[in-house]
């Protein structure tokens, strides 16, 4: 239970700060934070001082080409795909229903390092806005990152006019030692309504530093789902501002973490305005040595009369090394709202276990049975069938 | 909504209801000279006629002291504390003892008759010759006013069971091998900037120590009170539990209505060896400061217990309705094998009080249980936050822990925060941990009114439920201080 803001001594700053001193970035006073930083106690970035990262070479249009091959990406109406950091333009299409424009600044968030981070080092991403009461149907958004001891720090901002909808499929995915920082800026205009579905499967020494800001308007939702499985250390990290009545925030989630790594997934869902709702559901499935961290905030401000706030969070633990570390947070200053939030640790349950071995079902077969159990009621969240089908996809391979 | 607005208003009307327990009694004292320095813990010691490896012990906190930093994290903000600008000792000069109550200081009689203490007991805390021998008592009465033990009762009685009850400073000269072995081992100096300020300079407090397979015969109280102005309270309280053995020790505060900020800060140890059960029961009513939130008391605390036995207990209750700034986090620590740990709370805050609470639940080894139960209730502005922390550690198989925070809100001035920290490192140990926050739903207030309960006695009767599942925890004295003091705490607004 500690914060303030210890900073790392400074070799550890050349990590990133060499290519960042031009941009005058705060990254270089602010440092990466120690496990002494409340927001980062459960997830160390030593690791990620001890090599200095550089800017990612281009990768040629046969390397992406065969990386894509490699993928099965489910087909949509519009494609943009990212490679080393930059848009391979041979490989992107999108419909005419998603206009290119120019990235507007919004909150820096620099109270978070992953922001900081992408502040300092940032690269163009997709920019993109969805006109008013245009059904913009699915955008595959693609980066894949390739090589060692390099970075990338996309920044994409999705911009949904009142009424207009549109479903984003981020796949993230690659091969060596790696950091990927990518930054998302979501607006949702009045009851426009972005589905967000994340498949975070990168290699399995890479490093990934996810941030996602959203605002939503009166009557939109922002639906998002996150797939934690790769990466030998990620967080995917939400901050969600619900801004007028009646908007509707869900950030859900599954985290499958094995071997050494170690997964994150970090939300803040603030009720800015009355009559809002939030939904989140995060369950993370843990063997061998692998580490779950889950942290969700919940914000109620004055003003949210009238909130609905749930929060769930399970985690599964299936071995004896693995270690599960959770803090669900509520901050409430509204009186008339209806918060609560649960969460549960624990074993696979040894009566469920046994109840399928009487039935003949092998031991290895029964857990996994009960482990696929255990996620269906979170994946049945992802509502795009197609996209739940990838993600059932990716758990089950 | 006529709810709504009534909350408003007897919310407003509450603030001008004055303390009910402000009062300050003038006692001729001895004061230490303000200001905190080695000298500072030297004067300490020696007027405590300590023997030398206390004083070490005390300077070595203090050095450590110096080092450290005030605490950040906590959901609380004040202004800061010149630490400089406060005695460290107060002492009531001692006549010889007196012959009878009439002989007894008055002012000393009139604090205790405002605390509720019965005459006879009052003869014994006054130190009224042969008082012992009239009559026994249930509670054994342990009165801190201000720094020094005026006089602990019924030492006899409990001598007889081989229970030692005395203050702490007592103990050091006629148990130093039992306090030398004990204190400083759950909560050692370093353990935190208030743990270590208290290590340095604390003054008096309980010492407990039940031998093996004793019940300790009577249930043990402490009552606290803050009396000289601008003296720091600095308790320290060490509960030795022998295998078999259990006692119920209960802790009630109040002190007189003052215009300065005071500091306290205590430090609690418990020890339960195997089988040993420990049961802590706190009612905590300090003043809270005026209305614009002036003047209240910083209670920053330290309480920890160690279940280092098999099967062992620490349960710990409290009532938390005073104080300007409540830092308080009660906790277990469970290494012995099959122990329970419980915390059981209701924190009320109102006006501009802070109250950031909550308690940690180590488990260690295998088969440990523990329960929490948080019940926290905010009115007027005031901002209360539940902060605790159960950590399954490797060796924790099969560990329990099922924990419900529930907070109230009565008027949109308030906040109410959970921040709970779950951390498992063995996948056999289960947690199950559970938070709501609400207001009181119109549907019970509709059904109170229409069975004929005014609004305020509906809201009572509301509140008293909402916290039911931990008075019913305390001891039978207890509940019934408790109550009241939750009718007085919300007094307008819940009539």
């Amino acid at each position: 239970m500690s914060t303030g803001t210890a900073v790392q001594s400074s070799p550890a700053l050349s990590a990133f700060v060499g290519r960042a001193a031009g941009h005058g970035s705060v990254l270089a006073e602010r440092g990466i934070p120690t496990r002494r930083v409340e927001a980062w106690r459960y997830t160390p970035l030593r690791a990620f001082t001890e090599t200095v990262w550089n800017e990612a070479p281009a990768l040629s249009d046969h390397d992406v080409q065969s990386l894509l091959d490699a993928l099965a990406l489910p087909k949509a109406e519009s494609r943009a795909v990212f490679a080393n950091g930059q848009e391979a333009a041979s490989q992107t299409r999108l419909s005419e229903n998603l206009v290119r424009s120019q990235g507007e600044a919004v909150d820096p968030l620099e109270d978070r390092f992953s922001a900081i981070l992408n502040a300092a080092l940032r690269q163009n991403g997709l920019s993109i806005r969805v006109p008013a009461g245009v059904a913009a149907g699915t955008l595959v958004l693609v980066s894949l990152t390739s090589g060692n001891a390099i970075s990338t720090h996309l920044r994409h901002q999705i911009v949904l006019e009142d009424g207009a909808s549109l479903t984003v499929f981020d796949f993230n995915a690659g091969d060596g030692q790696y950091v990927t920082n990518p930054r998302f800026d979501i607006v949702v205009g009045k009851g426009a309504q972005l589905n967000h579905v994340k498949l975070q499967r990168e290699g399995a020494d890479a490093g990934h530093l996810a941030l996602v800001y959203a605002s939503v308007d009166a009557n939109g939702n922002y639906d998002s789902f996150t797939l934690n499985q790769g990466s030998e250390l990620a967080r995917h990290e939400v901050v969600a501002t619900l801004t007028q009545a009646h908007a509707q925030v869900h950030v859900n989630g599954i985290q499958i973490v094995d071997g050494t790594r170690l997964n994150d997934l970090t939300s803040m869902i603030h009720h800015a305005a009355p009559d809002c709702g939030s939904r989140q559901t995060v369950k993370t499935v843990l063997s061998e040595s692998g580490q779950g961290v889950f942290q969700g905030k919940i914000l109620v401000d004055r003003v949210a009369q009238k909130t609905d706030g749930y929060q769930m969070n399970q985690a599964l633990l299936l071995s004896d090394k693995a270690q599960i570390n959770s803090k669900p947070e509520l901050e409430i200053y509204a009186d008339d709202v209806k918060c609560s939030h649960g969460a549960t640790v624990g074993a696979l349950d040894d009566e469920q276990l046994f109840y399928l071995r009487s039935r003949g079902v092998p031991e290895a077969e029964a857990r996994a049975i009960l482990v696929q159990a255990f996620l269906l009621d979170a994946l049945d969240l992802v509502t795009d069938e197609t996209l739940r089908d990838v993600l059932i996809r990716s758990i089950t391979a | 909504m006529p709810a709504v607005t009534e909350t408003r208003e007897t919310v407003e009307k509450l603030a001008k209801s004055s303390y009910e327990w402000g009062f300050e009694t003038d006692i001729e004292m001895d004061i230490a000279p303000k200001g905190l320095n080695e000298d500072t813990v030297r004067l300490i010691s020696e007027h405590k006629r300590e023997p030398e490896w206390m004083l070490e012990w005390r300077l070595k906190a203090f050095r450590m002291w110096l080092e450290m930093k005030e605490p950040e994290w906590a959901k609380v903000s004040h202004p800061p504390i010149d630490y400089q600008d406060a005695h460290y000792f107060a002492q009531p000069k001692k006549k010889p003892g007196p012959k009878s109550l009439d002989e007894v200081d008055p002012e000393l009689l009139k604090t205790y008759a405002k605390l509720g203490i019965p005459l006879h007991e009052q003869a014994l805390l006054a130190g009224v010759e042969g008082a012992e021998d009239q009559k026994r008592l249930p509670v054994a009465v342990d009165a801190v006013f201000d720094s020094v033990s005026v006089a602990t009762t019924f030492r006899k009685t409990l001598e007889e069971a081989g229970v030692i009850f005395c203050p702490i400073s007592d103990a050091i000269r006629e148990h130093p091998d039992l306090v030398k072995q004990y204190l400083g081992s759950v909560v050692p100096a370093a353990d935190n900037f208030f743990a270590a300020l208290n290590s340095a300079v604390f003054t008096d407090g309980s010492f407990v120590f039940v031998p093996k397979g004793v019940r300790c015969p009577m249930e043990l109280s402490t009552y606290f009170r803050i009396n000289a102005r601008n003296t720091g309270q600095f308790e320290r309280t060490l509960i030795i539990v022998e295998d078999g053995a259990s006692v119920s020790y209960l802790e009630g505060c109040t002190a007189p209505q003052r215009d300065e900020n005071q500091l306290h800060a205590a430090v609690v140890e418990l020890i339960a060896m195997d089988d040993a059960s420990i049961k802590y029961s706190t009612v905590q009513n300090w003043y809270p400061g005026d209305d614009e939130g002036r003047g209240g008391i910083y209670n920053f605390v330290t309480k920890r217990g160690a279940c280092r036995g098999a099967r062992s207990k620490i349960s710990w209750t409290q009532v938390e309705t005073g104080s300007a700034i409540t830092w308080k986090y009660p906790s277990c620590v469970l290494a012995g094998e099959g122990s329970v740990g419980e915390f059981y709370s209701v924190a009320v805050t109102n006006n501009h009080q802070q109250a950031d609470t909550g308690t940690k639940m180590i488990h260690l080894a295998p088969n440990t249980r523990s329960t929490i139960i948080a019940k926290t209730i905010s009115a007027g502005r005031s901002d209360s936050t539940y902060r605790g922390l159960v950590r399954m550690q490797p060796k924790a198989r099969n560990a329990r822990n099922f924990t419900q925070c529930d907070s109230l809100l009565i008027g949109d001035q308030c906040g109410a925060h959970t921040v709970p920290y779950i951390e498992s490192r063995n996948m056999t140990a289960r947690i199950e941990h559970e938070a709501t926050t609400s207001k009181i739903s119109e549907d019970q207030l509709f059904y109170c009114r229409s069975r004929g309960l005014s609004e305020e006695d509906a809201v009572g009767l509301i509140v008293n439920g909402f916290c039911r599942e931990v008075l019913k925890e305390l001891p039978m004295e207890f509940a019934v201080e408790a109550q009241k003091l939750l009718q007085v705490s919300l007094e307008g607004s819940v009539g």
